[in-house]
């Protein structure tokens, strides 16, 4: 027998190991990869088109789910108040919510490492002035940050040029408001790798600046920078959920998750519980798993816990 | 200890500064402060007069500086939405945001404290692992959703409970206040509890997390070989070096008080100051955002003051001032 | 070695073991010596060889999943390992008192110390308050803090690190415990502040009568203050004896090279011994007597059988080098 492959070794490693033996985490990784492929594959998989306005019909409008006595067997989860299939509306909207929540922390990602790098490496007035900005926008929370931007650009842009652009707008918003993080951690794994002796050698080697930090410090702080990723995913789709439930996110024509619980808030009343409820409940169950996966990846690559 | 005081006063005031300037900004370039408070048929000569008469052609440094000058005076202008000025508004609805958050916040403490210690203390049991479970739940579910939940809950299904609105408020002198009425009472509880169930969670595991930590230090170790019983490890000496960092924390974490004020209050309909700044929000109301804007930061500048202080009188070692003994002989 | 009776500490066979998802890891294998009343043991060897881990079994702070799998550990005569947890907090600081090697994080940062040696010795001693305080500043006295009734109620930042670790030891001397486990009290001091500390505990012990058990990796701390040395590898004892015969007539290979290993002042050589190699990480502990990759003298037997611990002269050596002796000793009565 050869040595272990590459697979057998990742199979065998701590971090998989941990993973194996944690079934809520599996659970949890399962979870979101569902919801990930359905929210992607969406086009092929809802049985309807909900943006399709030749294909809604308003006569169709506030029908309950499948099994219950009004409902319609071709609406599974039933209708919203437009007569769009309760289901696909979902379906198209997840993928909205997960596009958003992605680019925005890749978005705070690059911003924030970046100038986290820059900042710890140059160090200086450079370093003082980004982590002063930093410290002071970690102090006031993300949504606060995110509506004044939000604001702030409706102002400057008319409605539709708002609606249109919505997904840069929200990208913008709460990427801005989540780069500190990526950008704290990082410059204090940037401080401490700085004076280790590998960096000092680049150095005298006369790598540049860029070249050493790019190269040789970025893949060392990755790790932490992961964690950050994966619990900001969660916080970004929760932002824009929340931005857009607030009535300043996605437009009920598109709806996101978010827009879809504040349309059906309007509705418990008379009882049409399932517009609220079921987009509520994916929420739920989405930033749940995607906070799980978060927590274990925490605790895999902790190492004062191994 | 006077020194660090003043230099922290002058970084205040300079976030401030930069504060003002950033809503001086958003009146200057968002939107047009004549356009919204005239109608569409007024004549050019009435805008010209409007804008004359409104500073609006002075030098931008002068007017920056009324605008500075009135903002610090707690004169923000006037509403275009409501057509009254800003700072009534927001006196007239605070009561309702404070009160909520008053509320929230020592809910949020009574029993997010207990539960950290709590799990910090007995990790590894059935209890704690089921209330870490719980709180995982807590921090994932948006605050709008609890907030709708439990409407659907107490409102629509039991009934018990009213889903929106203040109640029955009752006025003294010039505050009004709902705890004096059993329908004011009711209609606090929800709110109540929405806007604490982040808080809580949050205290919780935070309080948890840092006191793992601390009971892993050398000295809990050294206290421990003393023979020195648990109460006294735990509580006297953990608990204590727990609750240094959490005090900044939980500091911090007013401020996230308010921003979810805003939420809760709009899914619960409460007439709130976070009410009034989301509908400014969504119609472009530039005097109530840019007075929300200056309020907030003052407000978390308090905050931080406050809570460095509390930092110096609880942690000895920041008192530099008093002498160091030992000297070069060991 | 001295009778079991009269032994102050006596350990037997202990096993110290940690379980973890690859299988067991021991980290102290089956070891055995005695602490005689007074006496001050050296337990010396490298970082990993276990020492620090059988201080920390003594008093029960064994941190899990770490256990101890074997052995037992007699307190004059009564059994203490596996104690339920109150039983074990009465002996720790008024029996067996302990040291550890940073003072810096071993004081609680934000108690005073006087707070924090009254609270220690009000558990342990029936005293009120005044009386409390009136010991605490005599220990201060006596660990030789100048100024301690100025001093005493200071917070431990305001100290230097020789002063605190002083504290440390009047600490750990608050209810007068006769037996101290000290592990590395010295490693984190300046040089110059060591000698100070070691002839500080030296004295004490010997006025007070109490045993110390002295874990550390410097040969020269334990040649200035033990009376005995244990030498310890990979969780075993190579060697255990009078410190002048252990150091100076060395005889398993291991101590013979760490003697070798530190320079003398006034002996020159042109290079220091070296053993090649390093102490075996806990997964790989090799087979039979564990320095055998190591050891210049290995024979086929050291690669398969574990040598046990045999007196020789004064001392007692786990190497089977001396297996030989023993027979030929025999072999000419």
């Amino acid at each position: 027998m050869g040595p272990p492959s590459v697979w057998h070794r990742i199979w065998d490693s701590d971090i998989f190991y941990s993973f194996r033996s944690s079934k809520i985490t599996m659970v949890a990784a399962f979870l979101t990869a569902l919801i990930f492929l359905l929210a992607i594959f969406a086009p092929l998989v809802a049985p309807h088109s909900p943006y399709d306005v030749a294909t809604v019909d308003l006569m169709d409008a506030e029908l309950p789910p499948a099994w219950e006595a009004e409902g319609d067997p071709r609406f599974l989860l039933g209708t919203d108040n437009l007569g769009r299939d309760l289901w696909s509306t979902i379906l198209f909207g997840t993928r909205i919510s997960l596009a958003v929540g992605f680019l925005s922390v890749i978005f705070g990602l690059v911003v924030g490492v970046s100038l986290g790098l820059v900042s710890g490496y140059v160090g200086g007035y450079v370093d003082s002035f980004i982590m002063r900005v930093a410290e002071i926008q970690l102090s006031i929370p993300g949504i606060l940050i995110a509506l004044l931007l939000a604001g702030t650009l409706r102002g400057v842009l008319s409605a539709e040029a708002y609606n249109d652009a919505i997904v840069y707008v929200l990208v913008l918003t709460i990427g801005t408001s989540i780069w500190p993080q990526f950008a704290r951690t990082v410059r204090g794994s940037t401080l401490v790798e700085r004076n280790k002796e590998y960096v000092l050698a680049a150095r005298v080697i006369g790598l540049s600046r860029f070249s050493i930090m790019w190269r040789h410090v970025l893949p060392n702080v990755m790790g932490p920078v992961l964690v950050i990723a994966t619990i900001n995913l969660a916080i970004a789709i929760l932002s824009e959920a929340t931005l857009s439930f607030l009535g300043v996110g996605v437009p009920p024509t598109e709806p996101s998750l978010g827009t879809l619980i504040n349309e059906g808030q309007n509705y418990l009343f008379s009882g049409l519980w399932w517009i609220t409820i079921f987009p509520g409940m994916v929420l739920a169950v989405l930033v749940l798993a995607v906070n799980l996966l978060g927590d274990w990846l925490r605790d895999a690559l902790n190492p004062k816990l191994r | 200890m006077i020194a660090f005081l003043v230099r922290r006063l002058l970084q205040a005031i300079a976030v401030m500064a930069v504060v003002a300037l950033c809503a001086f900004f958003m009146f200057q370039f968002v939107g047009d402060p004549v356009n919204q408070m005239v109608g569409e048929d007024a004549t050019k000569a009435d805008r010209e007069y409007l804008r004359e008469s409104l500073g609006l052609n002075d030098p931008i440094p002068v007017q920056f500086g009324k605008f500075a000058l009135k903002a610090a005076q707690g004169d923000f202008g006037v509403s275009y939405q409501h057509k009254r000025a800003v700072s009534t508004l927001i006196v007239e609805r605070m009561p309702a945001t404070l009160e909520l958050a008053v509320t929230a916040a020592i809910l949020a403490a009574l029993l997010g404290v207990p539960a950290g210690v709590y799990t910090g203390l007995r990790r590894f049991g059935f209890t704690s692992k089921l209330i870490m479970t719980l709180s995982l739940i807590g921090i994932s579910l948006p605050t709008f959703l609890i907030g709708i939940l439990l409407i659907y809950l107490f409102a629509v299904i039991l009934g018990w409970l009213p889903s929106f609105g203040r109640g029955e408020i009752v006025k003294i002198g010039a505050w009004e206040t709902n705890f004096l009425s059993v329908s004011g009472l009711k209609s606090i509880i929800l709110p109540a509890i929405t806007l604490a169930l982040f808080q809580m969670t949050f205290i919780m595991r935070l309080i948890r997390s840092e006191m793992l930590e601390v009971l892993r230090a050398d000295f809990i170790k050294f206290a421990r070989a003393r023979g020195l019983p648990n109460r006294a490890v735990h509580y006297g000496h953990a608990l204590k070096n727990t609750l240094v960092p959490v005090i900044t924390i939980i500091g911090l974490q007013l401020g996230s008080l308010i921003a979810f004020a805003i939420i809760t209050e709009t899914v619960f309909q409460w007439p709130g100051m976070g009410q009034l700044f989301l509908q400014a929000v969504q119609v472009v109301d530039i005097p109530i955002m840019s007075a929300y804007l200056i309020l907030i930061a003052f407000f978390f500048v308090v905050i931080n003051l406050i809570v460095d202080m509390l930092y110096y009188v609880v942690d000895p070692r920041l008192r530099v001032d008093q002498p160091s003994g030992g000297g070069g002989h060991g | 070695m001295q009778g079991d009776n009269q032994a102050l500490l006596s350990v037997r066979n202990l096993r110290i073991e940690f379980p973890n998802r690859r299988g067991t890891l021991v980290a102290v294998d089956d070891i055995s010596f005695d602490i005689a009343p007074g006496e001050i043991l050296g337990v010396v060897g490298e970082s990993g060889a276990g020492k620090s881990l059988t201080g920390a079994a003594i008093i029960g702070l064994i941190e899990p999943p770490g256990r101890i799998a074997q052995g037992e550990i007699f307190l004059e005569g009564q059994r203490i390992d596996h104690l339920p947890y109150e039983e074990i907090r009465k002996i720790r600081g008024r029996q067996i008192g302990a040291i550890f090697q940073d003072p810096l994080t071993s004081l609680n940062p934000l108690y005073s110390v006087s707070r924090q040696l009254i609270e220690t010795i009000q558990t342990h001693l029936p005293l009120n308050e005044r009386e409390a305080r009136a010991r605490a500043l005599e220990l201060l006295d006596e660990v030789g803090i100048p100024g301690a009734a100025e001093r005493i109620d200071h917070y431990p930042h305001q100290f230097s690190g020789g002063m605190r670790q002083r504290v440390v030891i009047a600490l750990a001397l608050c209810a007068e415990p006769r037996l101290i486990i000290a592990d590395e009290p010295t490693t984190a001091l300046d040089v110059s502040i060591q000698a100070q500390i070691i002839s500080l505990l030296k004295g004490l012990c010997k006025e007070h009568g109490t045993a110390v058990m002295l874990v550390t990796h410097d040969m020269g701390v334990i040649a200035e203050a033990a009376d005995r040395v244990a030498v310890m590898y990979s969780g075993r004892i190579a060697e255990i004896g009078p410190v002048q015969e252990v150091v100076r007539a060395a005889k398993h290979p291991y101590t013979h090279g760490l003697m070798g290993s530190i320079p003398h002042i006034g002996h020159h050589v042109d290079q220091l011994t070296q053993i090649e190699g390093s102490m075996p990480r806990l997964q790989e502990i090799p087979s039979g007597c564990p320095f055998n990759p190591r050891c210049e003298e290995a024979s086929d037997r050291c690669r398969v059988e574990r040598p046990n611990l045999q007196g020789v002269e004064q001392s007692e050596v786990a190497c089977h080098l001396f297996d030989a002796q023993r027979v030929e000793a025999r072999a000419g009565e």
